[in-house]
């Protein structure tokens, strides 16, 4: 039996680095340290054995081999015209370039899980930049921690105990007791039982509470009406206090900001409230990102296009302009004539809507489990999962990079493999 | 007796720990589910049974499920496929559907709840 330690966790954005995971015969049968979503995601079960084709959606798949379902993949995103290559979450950076490579080859459109996700937060940052921070830093300095819109408890698991609220830290060494929690939220989470302050908005009014409080941090009390969003003036001049009166203050946002009414002007709005915060004390804001690669595909992307998701090849040079390029308006306008889903699920993630154009037009899927896209997927491609059976590198929800080993040997190809053969198909077909 | 709601869509640990296993009964059981207050729940029946939710986008029958943290007039279905057979697909200019806020309709239903498979055979 092997036992590696300090493994990473290939789940959530706090990507877990603390994990031991037991292997026998190339078997892993144990997981310790890690939350039960992240057990369950090393563990993995019921894998995509083989290649599938199908022609008919509404027929049973026929299983290939590995040569004659990259023959098809590469023979439907070659005629299209309109490509849409997505997903890409799950996988690590070294898949995105190759990713990248083969969008750019084809003039596809290339965008991320993000889309439904913190997209609204790039074009936010790209607005006004994020005053941010290391979870490192967190841990040891944070005195106030502020969740909007997230619930950690269900989707980050381990980042309160590991990073913002039970762990001890080198200038607060209490823990818990050294901090002061405060949950945003328009339900009573049990993150927001929790709390030592629960502030219950109502649904769709953060950008007014987010204004509120900025204009009682300026010292304009007097312009605030007596209740904003459903939070009484005299709870919004007590959180001011609170906030300023943190060493360190800390603001993690969730989809309650990104993907309620406003969208990103509410993490505009969050981003200015921080950098005003910092006139009086320290203060940093992070999004929660949520797969554990999600933020790895924002660096690539951007590195290589210039831009962080939604990247438009069809002009021959990068553009970007979600609301325009992202998946689901290419979807939701019928544009998008072939799609490529990789290390993300449109087929269960996705509105209704985008999931009948995706129903509509050719469709090709590369991952290891069968899920919703796979039922309106034309050609199947399994592969081996990333961060357990393929080493690379990821980003953590802060930017930190780090490099994920092997656990196991994979019994699959992986993404970069068939990427790599898709490309090289693609340009042949292409005459490039 | 149709409930008027907000409905808002969203993570759960549940839907975390069976999203790499969508087909398997455990997911539908995670996802496939909407939360009301008990108060609001008991107007359309016993925790466990099916309703049926409405919205301008579509509709889809989940299991009802109490949570006391729901403020009144809010409905939660966990983020999954049942969840986007009603959100709003507009991306409001910047690419991000509808996934919370949506004026929807609950009502009690006998309908069964559709498997993964049938939802999505819907839209083929």
């Amino acid at each position: 039996m092997t036992v590696i330690t300090d493994a990473l966790c290939p789940f959530c954005g706090c990507m877990c680095d603390d994990i031991t995971v037991s292997v026998e015969n190339n078997k892993i049968t144990e997981v310790k340290h890690a939350c039960k979503i992240g057990v369950a995601k090393i563990m993995g079960h019921h894998r995509i054995k083989a290649p599938m084709m199908r022609t008919d959606k509404k027929s049973e798949f026929k299983e290939v081999s590995y040569d004659e379902a990259i023959e098809a993949a590469a023979k439907i995103l070659a005629g299209s015209k309109r490509p849409l290559m997505y997903g890409w979450a799950s996988a690590l950076c070294e898949v995105h370039k190759k990713g990248i490579l083969l969008a750019e080859e084809l003039g596809a459109i290339i965008d991320n899980t993000a889309t439904v996700c913190h997209g609204p937060s790039t074009l936010a940052v790209h607005e006004k930049g994020l005053p941010s921070a290391t979870l490192g830093q967190v841990k040891n300095r944070a005195d106030v921690v502020v969740f909007w819109g997230s619930n950690p408890v269900h989707a980050h698991p381990r980042h309160m105990g590991r990073y913002s609220v039970f762990a001890k830290g080198f200038f607060n060494e209490k823990g818990r007791r050294g901090r002061k929690v405060i949950v945003v939220d328009v339900r009573k989470t049990e993150t927001a039982a929790m709390a030592d302050e629960y502030i219950q908005v109502e649904q769709g009014s953060d950008y007014l509470i987010i204004s509120a409080l900025r204009a009682i941090l300026a010292g304009q009390a007097a312009v605030v009406p007596d209740a904003v969003g459903g939070v009484s003036k005299e709870q919004l001049v007590k959180l001011v206090d609170t906030l300023k009166a943190a060493k360190f203050g800390a603001i993690f946002f969730g989809m309650g900001l990104t993907q309620s009414m406003s969208r990103y002007k509410n993490i505009d709005n969050a981003i200015s409230l921080t950098t005003e915060l910092n006139s009086f004390t320290k203060y940093v804001i992070t999004p929660m990102r949520g797969h554990y690669n999600v933020t790895g595909f924002g660096q690539v992307c951007a590195w290589e296009t210039g831009f962080a998701t939604a990247v438009d090849f069809a002009r021959g040079a990068p553009y970007y302009n979600p609301g325009e390029t992202a998946a689901n308006d290419v979807l939701l306008r019928k544009e998008t004539d072939a799609a490529m889903i990789i290390a993300g699920d449109a087929g269960a993630h996705f509105p209704a809507d985008s999931v009948r154009h995706l129903a509509r037009i050719p469709v090709v899927q590369i991952d290891p489990y069968w899920n919703p896209t796979t039922e309106v997927a034309n050609v199947v491609i399994p592969v081996a999962i990333c961060g357990v059976e393929v080493e690379g590198t990821a980003y953590r929800m802060d930017g930190v990079s780090m490099r994920y080993r092997k656990m196991v040997e994979p019994e699959h190809p992986t993404d970069i493999e068939i990427l790599e053969k898709i490309t090289e198909r693609v340009k042949e077909i292409r005459g490039d | 007796m149709t409930l008027k709601v907000n409905l808002i869509t969203g993570r759960t640990i549940n839907q975390g720990v069976t999203i790499e296993n969508k087909t398997s009964s455990d997911y539908q059981e995670a996802t496939a589910l909407c939360e009301l207050n008990s108060k609001e729940a008991g107007q359309l029946g016993k925790p466990g049974s099916n309703i049926k939710v409405k919205t301008a986008h579509g509709e889809v029958v989940v299991k009802l499920k109490e949570n006391n943290g729901n403020p009144d007039g809010i409905a939660f279905i966990p983020m999954g496929p049942w969840a986007n057979a009603v959100v709003d697909p507009d991306t409001k200019g910047c690419g991000m559907p509808g996934f919370k806020g949506i004026p929807a309709q609950i009502e009690a239903t006998s309908e069964k709840i559709l498997l993964m498979k049938e939802l999505i055979a819907r839209y083929k």
